[in-house]
């Protein structure tokens, strides 16, 4: 039977529920063409939401509704990053959604549901809320994108990103039964003991490579990477903001969950598999970046890129490397997001500065957006003091304490050639003349999010021990 | 010569995780299945078109070919375009007719699940409500 | 008598027959949201499969889930072809590159 203590577990999850049903409903009523109390209130759940998962952490690890459902550190400390980047992204989007002229309540209610979808992901502990979860966020997702319903380009990145979702959720459930089958349970720890006890069986081996398709395909890594470059193109960019920062680190919680909590016993298997979709991904996405004119298509490749490096951590099997990747997830969320806010930023009604040559003499129209941009970029290749150096460092430090010294000079060497396509960038803001020199027009809010959120990639990056340190706390006491 | 040693050093390692050997063991199932699988399945298709293309004979003529219509003449081509508000009833229809598979096995065992199973279920059903009410709001319910 | 692999076998074909129906199709993108809801059929042949052998009633309950998953899932596909519909005047797979690079 179901306990109060268990209802507490969940409070967070019942309360954003109920908080985005509430909002639905209000937002049919506002006449309000900004759709100011919709976006307050759902700005307002996030805090809140997020205050009650801080106040409901539990000391140790605790289980509800049958063992499908885990609070642990790993959970507490994701699902609060999910909270400030969507909070950031819901504020870059009401500017992006305002300025184009279709601005919507739903478009508030569906992020709430997708970030609810998150925490169901990053708290499941049973192949069934898994899979809920994962339907929860991506349903949500595909809605979003297809919402700029005059957009031709949105309508087929949202069919492209729903038909390829949908096999890969459909092969993640092929592999899901056989797991199933043949350990007998649903809860992840159930099946790590019984595989532990029960020894080898092809079938395991099987459904594995089914589940490690839909992680694949869920976190972009090659050769299941189609979808990236096309939906993030095609989408409106705060969609694309959205897509590209939060969901990254629920994707991130389910590969920890589905291949550490769960199969961990095969991770001879799984570890191979990893070391392949990583360094294809670390090559094709940065080799294909190189030629691309349209920044958005260009920070897909990137994505996919960091999808390489983010395996590399997973892939070592040890605690510091889940810790370490951790905590590159959460730096590639705040850069991602950085980067497509200031294409929002440099946006206006009816245009979109999607094309390389739009950054072209930035650092004349508005000196401090092009530093901002500087350090976005300089973080992204990974060049130091810049936080993104640090997940870099990190990861790599575990691959080798893992004994894959190859395998780092590998990643290495492709973050060079990636250097090349983020140095560009700051060439054409600092080097080049600008087609016009049109003033940035953008709200005080805006302007003051976007540089708190580029000022941050640099003052943690100055000193990286903190997160780290948390990164590396939740995960040793899990495993 | 350089190339060799890299080639040298790259299979050394895989050889010393025992990853080939792994590869070769147990992927190759599933290689298996796929060929297998997309083999299968492509040829199931193309068979079954194939086969029906020849055994079968088409002897087409006005009333074979006409859509059947309750054994009237047929009205008009059955190929017409729909108007698109019957895919948004459609829509609507699928997704409120299915959430109903839930209400079946609940009624069957409600006398054992009690309270809690009850009140479980109108927390689903307002979660319904809550969609309906917006379907309403917005006039997805009118025809005109 | 019906055994567990007899189902699995039907399940195997099932799922490889929407897979290669996803992939042959070129012309019509309803085709493939059909292939997608055999897929998941499949998956539930088998879980009710190794549910009924194991005699464990979560399987059958996970079933009850993707059923419900899947005809949401079918709605909003439905959805996303209307709209494309509507700019595009087609629904051909082939006509689905705008964006290329």
């Amino acid at each position: 039977m179901i306990s109060k203590a268990e209802i507490l577990i969940l409070m967070p999850e019942i309360f954003i529920l109920t908080l985005a049903c509430l909002i639905l409903i209000v937002d049919t009523f506002s006449q309000d063409p900004l759709r100011r109390v919709t976006y307050y209130l759902s700005q307002l759940t996030l805090v809140l939401t997020a205050v009650l998962v801080i106040g409901f952490s539990p000391e140790q690890t605790v289980y509800a509704f049958g063992n499908s459902f885990i609070s642990d550190g790993m959970s507490v400390v994701l699902k609060t990053g999910v909270f400030v980047i969507s909070f950031f992204a819901f504020l870059y989007s009401h500017e992006y959604l305002k300025e184009h002229g279709w601005l919507k309540g739903e478009y508030f209610v569906l992020g709430l549901f997708a970030i609810l979808g998150m925490m169901i992901l990053i708290s499941a502990y049973s192949l069934l809320t898994v899979y809920l979860g994962l339907e929860l966020l991506s349903l949500s997702l595909y809605a979003m994108i297809a919402m700029h319903r005059e957009s031709t380009t949105a309508s087929e990145a949202a069919m492209k990103f729903f038909v390829l979702g949908a096999i890969a959720s459909g092969m993640l459930l092929y592999g899901m039964s056989m797991i199933y089958g043949v350990t007998g349970s649903l809860e992840l720890g159930t099946i790590a003991t019984n595989i532990e006890s029960n020894g080898d069986n092809p079938l395991l081996v099987f459904g594995l490579v089914f589940i490690m398709v839909g992680i694949a395909f869920k976190l972009g890594a090659v050769p299941f990477h189609m979808w990236i470059p096309d939906v993030y193109q095609g989408s409106p960019t705060c969609v694309t903001l959205f897509i590209a920062s939060a969901p990254k680190l629920a994707a991130f919680a389910m590969a920890m969950r589905l291949l550490v909590d769960g199969l961990q016993p095969l991770l001879n298997d799984w570890q191979g598999m990893l070391i392949i979709l990583s360094i294809l991904s670390m090559a094709t996405g940065n080799i294909i970046a190189i030629s691309q004119t349209n920044i958005k298509r260009m920070l897909a490749y990137s994505t996919i890129a960091h999808v390489g490096f983010l395996l590399l951590g997973l892939l070592s099997g040890t605690p510091s490397g889940y810790a370490g990747s951790m905590f590159y997830i959460i730096t590639y969320a705040l850069m991602s997001m950085g980067a497509f806010g200031m294409i929002i930023l440099l946006g206006r009604k009816g245009f979109e500065a999607d094309e390389l040559a739009h950054f072209k003499g930035l650092s004349e129209r508005s000196p401090w957006f092009a530093f901002i941009m500087l350090i976005l970029m300089f973080s992204m290749a990974g060049v130091p003091p810049f936080l993104g150096f640090w997940g870099k460092w990190f990861v790599l430090k575990e691959v080798v304490d893992a004994g894959f010294v190859w395998l780092a000079a590998t990643a290495v060497f492709f973050s060079i050639i990636g250097a090349y396509y983020y140095i560009r960038v700051i060439k054409f803001m600092y080097f080049d003349k600008a087609d016009s020199m049109t003033a940035i027009k953008a709200s005080k809010q805006m302007r003051f999010a976007l540089s708190v959120n580029g000022l941050a990639l640099l003052i943690l990056g100055l000193m990286p021990g903190a997160l780290l340190a948390i990164c590396v706390s939740v995960l040793s006491i899990a495993a | 010569m350089y190339l060799v040693c890299l080639h040298e050093v790259f299979f050394n390692f895989w050889i010393d995780k025992g990853v080939t050997n792994q590869v070769l063991e147990n992927y190759f199932p599933i290689l298996l299945f796929i060929v297998i699988g997309l083999v299968l399945g492509v040829s199931m298709i193309v068979i079954g078109f194939g086969l029906g293309k020849i055994m079968g004979h088409a002897r087409p003529y006005k009333a074979k070919q006409s859509p059947y219509e309750c054994g009237f003449e047929a009205f008009e081509n059955a190929r017409i375009k729909f108007d698109v508000r019957y895919y948004l009833v459609a829509i609507l229809f699928i997704i409120f007719d299915l959430e109903i598979a839930f209400l079946f096995p609940w009624a069957v065992v409600l006398d054992e699940i009690g309270m809690a199973g009850f009140w479980a279920m109108m927390i689903f059903l307002a979660v319904l409500v809550v969609g309906f009410i917006y379907e309403w709001r917005k006039g997805a319910l009118e025809w005109e | 008598m019906i055994t567990l692999s007899n189902v699995l076998v039907l399940a195997a074909l099932l799922f490889c027959i929407s897979v290669a129906g996803i992939f042959l199709n070129r012309k019509n993108i309803l085709i493939i949201l059909m292939c997608i809801e055999l897929m998941l059929l499949s998956v539930n042949m088998n879980f009710i499969a190794f549910s009924y052998f194991l005699g464990d009633i979560n399987g059958q309950i996970f079933v009850f889930f993707i059923l419900t998953v899947a005809a949401a899932e079918s709605a909003i596909g439905l959805a996303i072809l209307v709209v494309l519909f509507r700019n595009r005047n087609t629904i051909n797979v082939d006509d689905l590159k705008s964006m290329e690079g």
